[in-house]
């Protein structure tokens, strides 16, 4: 086949990538070096002054994503653990095992905003039915507007409606794992917390490094639920940092900035990422 | 100039009034209207059905349903049914009002023909909408219209967005209880004090705290002291500014309330906005559990519902207390915001100790046609007609539409007593306390509308939270939001938001 015609077949993917990923980074990244907000709409050039901003004078942003860290790597390990046992349960054959596994997927399957006006409305203080209960004790929990209990209550909904997806693929991971490991523990006499910490946790070790990227990289952009439930409050107790630069970008039009924002949490994430796989892999494969 | 006022809108309403119990064919075609019948006007029901629109689309964007959502969508139908015109009615959460708007406006495309916001958008907008009409503006409809909603919805003396709603933030209290000769005796007994409409802030609080946390009026249900708009973002800016003026706004300091007009500088971290932002933060301790995440609905719901004594912000809560099927009708009361006994005088930068008090004009609903819409004849007429006579008058009496008055014959207390089974007594108060708002006083406050409004206001919602959770004190947390507003002016240009801030101020001391 001739040269040129190789890439004449790669050059409509070629089109949809630069069209559908290169674009919008570009034009991000652009926009990021210019000042555009609701009184300037433009592309003008101010060089790298949104960055200069986000990196001396912001510290609502470093506050947000400390907090956004801590969300998201204690909703991840909740659901993790509880994903993994939800998973263990319904493995073996079990009564109702099809009824559970539907069961336990159907968090998952619902709308997440929907579903948080409902938890809103389930934690409301003084309406909500959690402290009707409460009341009966005579105590009445501040779920929405306490600075401990919000963050609390941010992270029973993240893990409500996501542990569901790592049940998921860890029961895929189970049900994919070889006979032959457990045949061999069964001889030689390991019991099952024995056979789970030497032949299923090592086993599962790469599908769960990947379930939780995975799920580390939907939580860090958790804003649905923040938005609906809290509103970042209260004061910025549950403000992370897609809430933030969701305030920035289309609360006060700041676009220029915003965009700084994104790029910036970006590369934080695509770092972070890589540190925290390779620190998993460290911890959780056998042999490393 | 205020008998003239009075001789108008007793002539307005006389004609209003002279109208009820007149059904007629468009009332049997369109119920909404039972009340009233068709009212005669450039924009009516009869005038509508004389206009040909077939076979043209008009594209809306408005709120979600409810608050002006559904009263949109509800004249819609009538005015595609009336002209024949294809309306497409698209409903946005309040949050995402402005961007859905401007981002089309600033790509410079017109995907909406109206767009439905909040009057302080103007500034920002203002470029992008098609100013209203000289024939709408000299309409009878308009004439009725309150100088001051005029004023909200113009820039510089245009008028750019057309009046639909009337917004003003004023006191809601249980009449039950402050009336009951009864609590007022154990309120003295108990703390040495009258109790009454509150005057201050500060006998608010005194009274909120008194009945917060049982059961005063007997249901069954623990009672609290008040409800108000504390959830961040949540509108909750303006009802710091509620609390705010009657401590900062001085009748004898001109020049700006938010802004030093000559120097731009913020005077949202004095002493007066300190002081409210104090109180503000005592009131965390006797409103409802979780109070402190309250947003507008929240508000509305709890006071509406019985919930609590006191309340203040847009009229929709004390709307809802008073409909039908409310535990609470003609149970509630209307009052001016509470004053203060000092007010700060930033000229001599000291406290001033005589009584004071100040109306918020605050910002509200309102609509305006896009300067890129090819139908801008239709999208005036459709809100001309959402705006007439009688189907204004049939949406002020449904709270959950979210259509308040503004009109100066809505301001007649026989309105509420006839058509919506109000107390005599209860309606004039109301009338009265709008009224009085509305042309009485001459020492209002008009909301910011400066270009980048959002910014300012964000910054106000993100430092008083973190005051009300305790983050900051409230000395530390305007600070914050000053620093946050000087920064703001400097990106924007001082010129260039004190060109667009002293259009607010000459509102202001011009009276």
């Amino acid at each position: 086949m001739n040269f040129k015609h190789k890439y004449m077949f790669l050059l409509p993917g070629l089109l949809v990538l630069l069209g559908i990923l290169i674009f919008p980074i570009g034009f991000t990244v652009r926009l990021s070096l210019s000042s555009w907000d609701s009184f300037y709409p433009g592309l003008d050039f101010i060089g790298i002054e949104n960055y200069i901003r986000l990196f001396t004078d912001d510290l609502r942003f470093w506050e947000a994503f400390g907090r956004l860290s801590m969300l998201s790597l204690t909703t991840v390990f909740l659901q993790y653990v509880i994903g993994f046992s939800l998973a263990l349960m319904v493995w073996k054959d079990i009564v109702f095992q099809r009824f559970f596994r539907v069961l336990f997927l159907i968090p998952m399957m619902t709308t997440p905003v929907i579903m948080t006006v409902i938890w809103r409305t389930v934690f409301h203080e003084s309406l909500g039915p959690v402290n009707d209960f409460f009341n009966l004790f005579g105590m009445n929990p501040l779920w929405l507007s306490s600075e401990i209990l919000a963050k609390f209550t941010v992270i029973l909904v993240e893990v409500w409606q996501w542990t569901p997806f790592m049940f998921l693929l860890l029961l895929a991971g189970l049900l994919s794992l070889p006979k032959e490991p457990y045949l061999a523990a069964s001889i030689d006499g390991a019991g099952p917390i024995r056979t789970f910490v030497y032949v299923t946790f090592p086993l599962m070790a790469p599908i769960s490094i990947g379930a939780i990227i995975i799920r580390l990289i939907e939580a860090s952009k958790i804003m649905d639920t923040v938005y609906v439930l809290t509103s970042g409050g209260p004061g910025t107790s549950t403000e992370t940092s897609s809430f933030y630069i969701f305030i920035k970008g289309l609360r006060e039009f700041q676009f220029g900035y915003s965009a700084a924002l994104s790029l910036t949490y970006l590369i934080i994430m695509i770092i972070s990422f890589t540190i925290i796989a390779k620190i998993l892999v460290k911890l959780m494969v056998r042999g490393n | 100039m205020k008998n003239s006022i009075r001789v108008g809108v007793l002539v307005g309403s006389t004609a209003l009034l002279g109208s009820l119990a007149h059904a007629d064919q468009w009332s049997d075609q369109f119920p909404h209207i039972k009340n009233t019948g068709d009212i005669a006007g450039e924009c009516s029901y009869d005038s509508m059905s004389k206009k040909d629109y077939s076979g043209q689309k008009l594209t809306i964007n408005t709120h979600a349903v409810p608050v002006m959502g559904e009263p949109t969508a509800l004249h819609a139908e009538q005015f595609s049914a009336l002209t024949g015109a294809e309306v497409n009615v698209i409903h946005t959460p309040a949050g995402d009002l402005y961007s859905k708007a401007m981002v089309p406006f600033q790509a410079g495309q017109a995907p909406y023909d109206i767009v439905f916001g909040f009057s302080n958008f103007i500034r920002d907008w203002k470029q992008y909408l098609q100013p209203v009409p000289a024939k709408y503006v000299n309409m009878a409809q308009m004439q009725d219209i309150t100088q001051s909603h005029i004023d909200v919805n113009s820039w510089d003396g245009e008028m750019i967005q057309f009046p639909i709603d009337g917004d003003r933030h004023y006191l809601k209290y249980r009449r039950d209880v402050i009336d009951n000769p009864e609590y007022q005796a154990k309120y003295k007994a108990e703390t040495g004090n009258e109790l009454r409409i509150p005057q201050t802030w500060k006998e608010y609080a005194e009274m909120a705290a008194f009945f917060n946390g049982w059961d005063w009026d007997n249901d069954g249900e623990l009672e609290y002291g008040s409800a108000e708009v504390m959830k961040k973002d949540d509108l909750m800016f303006a009802a710091f500014f509620s609390r705010s003026v009657a401590y900062s706004k001085n009748p004898r300091v001109k020049g700006g309330f938010f802004f030093d007009l000559e120097t731009m500088e913020p005077l949202i971290n004095g002493p007066g906005f300190v002081e409210a932002l104090t109180d503000w933060v005592e009131a965390t301790k006797y409103v409802p559990p979780g109070g402190i995440n309250f947003g507008l609905g929240d508000e509305i719901n709890s006071f509406g519902g019985g919930q609590t004594l006191f309340s203040f912000s847009w009229d929709d809560a004390f709307v809802k207390a008073m409909e039908d099927d409310s535990p609470i009708k003609n149970k509630v009361g209307a009052a001016p915001l509470p004053g203060a006994t000092r007010v700060w005088n930033r000229d001599s930068g000291a406290w001033e100790q005589e009584f004071n008090q100040a109306p918020y004009i605050v910002w509200g609903w309102t609509a305006a046609v896009a300067k890129k819409s090819k139908n801008h004849d239709m999208a005036f007429d459709y809100l001309c007609f959402f705006a007439n006579d009688a189907n204004h008058q049939a949406d002020i009496g449904i709270g959950r539409f979210g259509v308040n008055p503004f009109k100066k014959s809505d301001f007649v207390p026989e309105i509420y007593v006839e058509r919506q089974g109000w107390d005599p007594e209860i309606a004039k108060q109301y009338a009265d306390t709008l009224m009085e708002m509305e042309e009485g006083s001459t020492n209002r406050v008009f909301p910011l509308r400066v270009p980048g409004v959002f910014q300012f206001n964000s910054a106000v919602a993100t430092g008083t939270s973190k005051a009300l959770a305790g983050q900051l004190s409230p000395q530390e947390a305007l600070d914050e939001v000053a620093a946050e507003w000087t920064k703001i002016v400097k990106r924007i240009g001082a010129d260039t938001v004190r060109e667009a801030y002293a259009i607010g101020v000459a509102l202001e001391d011009a009276e």
